[in-house]
């Protein structure tokens, strides 16, 4: 059995493909198979996230449409065994992607590809591709930044994962939800300029798996086409990590919600 | 500059931010789950109880309310004084 994960924000640019690739990095590296699916017809951006940008023969929509094998079109990651890439079509055709041609995809890749996890990465927005991600999803990671209208953002689409998905509609055990609260800046929380872990997780009412810290390190590791959780010792990394290891059930502690202590020069001259 | 940042007063927007989502989400949840017909079945009502009385189509409210194991479609028409007598 497969476990079939969406990645979805409803606001853009909160972190959703950056999470993407780090959580399906992260699983692969583990050694469990897993796949990750670009959902975001016409703006591919997952592959070059994940650095595999030139390897792209053919996508998610060949494969629907019959033009390409699924074995073709998926890309095998070169750092990490288990990692499978499978590309958004660029065509401006939104209604290319179908439920059934989206559900054959996912069987597939569960009963020929053997995938232990598959990772659903979300268009922003709530229209049919960020539908057609979370329809199938049994687990939603849910990421959301420290700021108003990504926080209600994210409150919609959990109204929409508790209504509109497989599970809601067939009346099975509801989709379970994490909480990914990515670029957070601990100092400006303390400072009361940015919300507070405890107020996000108040308001949305969903358990936390992950608070990933702002770090210059993610804009770098996506310029070189290297997810983030493969980048060493970066504290977003380790976030990133930290969050596939609670995933799997381990015990790790949240982390980097305190501000960093500063040096007596720091705190005179700035960083 | 840092040296002289305590000085400034900071604003605590934080909290700010916090109370205007728990008001916005508190509204948006409890209009989340109507269903899509419940225009329509307000401007069909009207339209019947038109034929009765002269009503105004903002008195018409029409809410359903989900619980555990029912729902409850609640319909509350204000009339006009002498509507209501006449």
């Amino acid at each position: 059995m497969s476990k079939v994960i969406v990645v979805t924000s409803g606001k853009g640019g909160v972190g959703k493909t950056t999470t993407s690739a780090s959580f399906a990095a992260g699983l692969a590296k583990r050694g469990h198979k897993t796949a990750v699916i670009d959902f975001d017809i016409g703006l591919r951006n997952l592959d070059l996230i994940m650095g595999c940008e030139r390897r792209v023969v053919y996508d998610f929509i060949n494969v629907i449409n019959g033009d390409a094998t699924l074995n073709q079109a998926l890309i095998r990651d070169k750092r990490v065994d288990n990692l499978l890439v499978l590309p958004a079509s660029q065509t401006r055709d939104k209604d290319a992607l179908t439920l059934e041609g989206v559900g054959k995809v996912l069987h597939e890749l569960e009963h020929d590809f053997h995938c232990e996890y598959i990772i659903c990465d979300s268009p922003a927005g709530i229209e049919k591709g960020a539908f057609l991600a979370l329809y199938f999803a049994d687990e939603a990671i849910v990421v959301t930044n420290p700021e108003v209208s990504s926080v209600r953002d994210a409150d919609r689409i959990l109204g929409i994962l508790s209504s509109k998905s497989r599970r809601a509609v067939e009346g099975l055990d509801p989709v379970r939800e994490h909480l990914l609260v990515a670029r957070y800046d601990a100092r400006r929380v303390v400072g009361g300029e940015m919300l507070g872990l405890d107020d996000i997780k108040g308001i949305l009412g969903i358990p936390i798996l992950g608070v990933v810290p702002e770090s210059p390190a993610v804009l770098q590791s996506s310029n070189i086409g290297t997810p983030i959780v493969l980048d060493g010792g970066d504290p977003a990394a380790v976030a990133y990590n930290d969050m596939v290891d609670r995933y799997l059930g381990q015990d790790r502690p949240l982390r980097f919600l305190e501000p960093e202590k500063k040096g007596l020069l720091k705190r005179l001259f700035g960083s | 500059m840092p040296l002289f940042e305590f000085l400034r007063r900071q604003p605590k927007t934080a909290r700010v931010a916090k109370e205007r989502l728990q008001i916005i989400l508190a509204h948006e949840r409890a209009h989340r789950n109507a269903p899509d017909f419940l225009p329509t079945l307000q401007q069909e009502i009207l339209k019947v109880v038109e034929k009765y009385f002269p009503i105004e189509p903002e008195t018409v409210k029409v809410n359903l309310e989900r619980h555990a194991t029912y729902a409850r479609l609640e319909l509350n028409i204000a009339l006009p004084l002498q509507a209501a007598t006449g």
